[in-house]
């Protein structure tokens, strides 16, 4: 057995002449918290389906656990907690119902699965909650109650695809906090995500991908020191003159990114950079320094913005 | 090193036939549709029922009495006893197929509760299977409470009748295997309401109501094509007490609608899900 | 990208008045182009409910009981003449029926476009009774294509039969906005349909004297015909078709009974459209 848990060599996903995953190679080890970071249609959805051995790939290789997913799909789903995109809770369940009979649909015994659920419902913050409808829930407690039911099995790797969209920012930090305490305890993460401050939180390795392909590895630290300039300066003249101005700004940086409203710099130092502005006579209605992040890395790579 | 219990579950299934469609979860499908069925409303478990009930009355009482025999053969018998049958085997038909078409449509494109089951260790076949089991077992109460009903009235002439039970299951199974493969390829609402397009001609004129051979010999041909005929043919055969080879005719009808809905079904979510 | 004008108050495009008074038409007019889309699918099912049912039933069931029953006839005339009236109002009942709760639930619940509507000079009055003109369309459309499968059958005998248009839709009218009320104050519609369809239409169809005369049913299941609208429409409809005899009294009380439902139906329809859209 490779020292991997999952290893993906040429994985190719076609549907039709469309091709939703090019080619790529990716590896994740045992307790890593892996990413998979791109704009909406990257191929992450894709990668996460044929890892969940609900997808099959048109060539190359992918094993998890030792097994190909095209020959053991249910042995592979039986290590496996998956929390969809969207959400598939059972709405004519009870959320202790959810939980009971998602253990069953592995085969769980009874006595097993009744014993697991009040240890879910800890986790999931969702105690008050167990004898409610799921319809009655909010998006954060859905989404929470779906990643305590991917547990009841006791998985080895927890899939999560984009787990905090849609929801708002005080019940995606709950959500981070839980995921980090699963983490602590060995669980592996196997996370897509289009938010590049999520990426950053979760994320101990991530992959890049656009349009199907690898654009980039390594640690969120790694990729911004690699791709990007320390600091970034943002600044707004006005929508009809940013471009005007820009070929003066290019000039006095490492490079620009020109944006619809506004114009990133790229620096090592922000503060010194707008003064420089000033000195050479240009007024930007507002600017902004700041550090950069992943989403800086993204346009460096495909020249696009993530979040479009 | 340790081994999660339901791991070791989904190995012990390895070798098995069929392994990657199925793997035995039927019966935790069916403890899915109990506990769901806890929380409905009584009045939805009294609908299934009241429907043949409400024809029964209407018909038997009404019609009954501008029409009081039907000839059959060469006896006679009264008009409640001849339609009753034909209501048994309707509602059969209906129940599975709201079981296997509406709800499984929400099932599957709105509720996405087929996701969340295809996510773990089942298989496809185990889903088509206890859908179905389910709707059958709903079958099979209604039958009986349907039987409790009209036969103390002595519209179930024939001993023979009680077998009209197990072929109101096999009529509901037949139609339910067919009713959730046609669903499965369904994108939209819309397309369902086509269903409903072949049932009214499909209850009109597969003789609940009168003798076939009031029809003209083309007609007469064509309806007995029809899944209904053969149903009502096979349990108005039995409550009647009219033994002969051609129950069984009717009976294979239904054999070879299970096999080919479920072949289907499971062919069509295996694509929709493991594509 | 285009950014629309916005001209701030150099313009007064909108006539308040005119929406106070034509406010429902207008809501109808939107109704009546999104069922157009439908109109080939509403033609289908109106001409194939009625030939489907009058050959099952009116000529197939009918033949054998016009020679169970002899020259006597079912109220002295052939099954299918005695038959088809009561269709055509059974069709309009539940066109409009289907006009006015669907739409009522979507409008409030599924993609909410009374909010919309209501978020303009429309008043929830307007929006409720532009509604259920919009499912009179719907009525005229079916019950008309109905009458002219009727006439084709030969099921119509008196020459003033095509009164019977009207009268059915009146009775398609009076349940169609009783109907409209319910679903506006409904909340949860999850067991909304199975009761409507199995507890309301179905004993509504079967024990309407649809299919026999209503005084050939028990004490005890006559009740339902009484206050079913389709039993005061079918009454009327054989009345205007094939010379029904009713007594001047029972004529005055099937129309009376009809009025009382569309009156209170529309009025009830009215307040609860507005109290909901206000909450």
């Amino acid at each position: 057995m490779s020292e991997y848990l999952i290893s993906a060599r040429g994985l190719t996903k076609k549907f039709g002449d469309f091709t939703a995953v090019n080619g790529i190679d990716f590896d994740v080890s045992k307790g890593e918290s892996f990413g998979l970071l791109g704009p909406n249609g990257a191929g992450k959805s894709t990668v996460m389906r044929m890892i969940g051995a609900t997808s099959q790939r048109n060539a190359g290789d992918l094993t998890i656990l030792g097994k190909d997913p095209e020959l053991n799909g249910p042995q592979i789903r039986a290590h496996l907690g998956v929390v969809p995109q969207q959400d598939s809770l059972d709405m004519h369940l009870s959320v202790s119902e959810n939980l009971y009979i998602y253990g069953r649909y592995f085969g769980l015994p009874r006595k097993f699965v009744k014993g697991k659920i009040e240890e879910l419902l800890t986790f999931a913050q969702l105690e008050e909650k167990r004898d409610a409808k799921v319809e009655a829930l909010s998006g954060g407690m859905k989404r929470r109650l779906t990643i305590a039911r991917a547990l009841v099995s006791e998985p080895e790797i927890l899939m999560l695809d984009e787990p905090t969209t849609g929801l708002d920012p005080q019940a995606r930090h709950i959500l981070w906090d839980r995921l980090f305490r699963l983490k602590e305890q060995g669980v592996t993460l196997v996370i897509t995500t289009h938010f590049m401050d999520e990426a950053e939180q979760l994320c101990d390795r991530l992959i890049v991908m656009d349009k199907g392909s690898i654009m980039a590895e390594g640690s969120p630290a790694s990729l911004i020191k690699d791709y990007s300039t320390k600091e970034v300066l943002e600044v707004r003249f006005g929508s009809d003159r940013n471009q005007e101005v820009a070929d003066k700004l290019r000039a006095m940086c490492e490079r620009i990114e020109e944006l619809p409203d506004r114009v990133l710099m790229y620096t090592e130092d922000g503060e010194a950079l707008l003064e420089k502005i000033y000195a050479s006579g240009l007024h930007p209605k507002t600017s902004l320094v700041r550090r950069s992040s992943l989403e800086d890395v993204f346009l460096r790579l495909t020249g696009r913005t993530l979040i479009e | 090193m340790f081994i999660p219990m339901a791991v070791a579950i989904a190995e012990a299934r390895v070798g098995k036939r069929g392994e990657r469609y199925y793997s035995g979860r039927v019966p935790q499908l069916l403890e899915r549709g109990f506990i769901a069925f806890k929380s409905s409303t009584w009045m939805i478990v009294l609908s299934g029922f009241v429907e043949p009930v409400l024809y029964l009355l209407s018909f038997g009482y009404g019609i009954g009495k501008l029409l009081p025999t039907i000839t059959v053969g060469n006896e006679s018998i009264k008009y409640a006893v001849f339609i009753a049958p034909a209501l048994l085997a309707t509602s059969a038909m209906n129940g599975a197929i709201y079981d296997s078409t509406m709800n499984v449509f929400f099932k599957l494109n709105h509720d996405r509760i087929y996701h969340g089951m295809l996510a773990t260790s089942m298989g496809p076949l185990d889903v088509a299977l206890g859908e179905i089991g389910w709707a059958l077992l709903r079958g099979f109460s209604y039958a009986c409470a349907f039987m409790a009903v009209v036969a103390p009235l002595g519209l179930i002439p024939s001993l023979w009748g009680l077998l009209a039970i197990p072929a109101a299951v096999l009529i509901a199974f037949g139609f339910a295997s067919c009713g959730m493969a046609v669903t499965s390829y369904m994108k939209s609402f819309q397309q369902l309401e086509i269903i409903n397009v072949f049932l009214l001609p499909m209850f009109l004129f597969s003789g609940s109501f009168y003798p076939l051979t009031v029809f003209p010999e083309w007609l007469q041909f064509t309806v007995n094509l029809l899944p209904l005929t053969h149903a009502i043919n096979l349990v108005r055969g039995l409550c009647l007490g009219h033994i002969n080879v051609g129950l069984f005719g009717h009976a294979l009808y239904f054999v070879i609608m299970i096999v080919c809905g479920l072949f289907f079904t499971t062919k069509r979510l295996n694509a929709l899900f493991m594509k | 990208m285009s950014i629309p004008t916005v001209r701030q108050g150099s313009l007064q495009l909108i006539d308040a008045a005119k929406t106070r008074s034509r406010g429902a038409l207008y809501v109808a007019e939107a109704r009546i182009r999104t069922m157009v889309k439908w109109l080939g699918i509403i033609f289908a099912i109106a001409i194939a409910n009625p030939v489907l049912y009058l050959i099952s039933v009116g000529i197939g069931l009918g033949g054998l009981i016009d020679k169970s029953v002899g020259p006597a006839g079912v109220d002295g005339v052939k099954y299918l003449t005695f038959l088809a009236p009561a269709l055509l109002a059974q069709a309009a009942i539940q066109g409009t029926m289907d006009e006015t709760v669907f739409p009522t639930i979507e409008g409030f619940k599924w993609n909410r476009t009374f909010y919309s509507m209501n978020s303009t000079p429309l008043s929830g009055a307007q929006i409720s009774i532009g509604v259920f003109l919009a499912a009179l369309f719907r009525a005229f459309y079916t019950v008309l294509l109905y009458f002219g499968v009727m006439w084709a059958f030969g099921a119509l005998e008196s020459p003033r039969a095509w009164l019977a248009i009207p009268t059915s839709i009146f009775a398609g009218a009076s349940f169609g906005a009783l109907m409209q009320s319910v679903a506006a104050k409904l909340e949860d519609e999850n067991y909304f349909f199975v009761v409507l369809g199995r507890f309301i239409m179905m004993p509504l169809f079967l024990f309407s004297g649809t299919f026999f005369p209503l005084t050939s049913m028990p004490f005890f299941l006559q009740w339902i015909g009484w206050i079913s609208p389709l039993w005061h429409a079918t009454e009327l409809g054989r009345y205007l078709t094939y010379g029904h005899a009713i007594s001047p009294t029972l004529m005055w009380v099937h129309f009376a009974v009809l009025v009382t439902m569309l009156v209170s139906g529309l009025i009830l329809s009215a307040r609860l459209f507005t109290k909901r859209l206000a909450k």
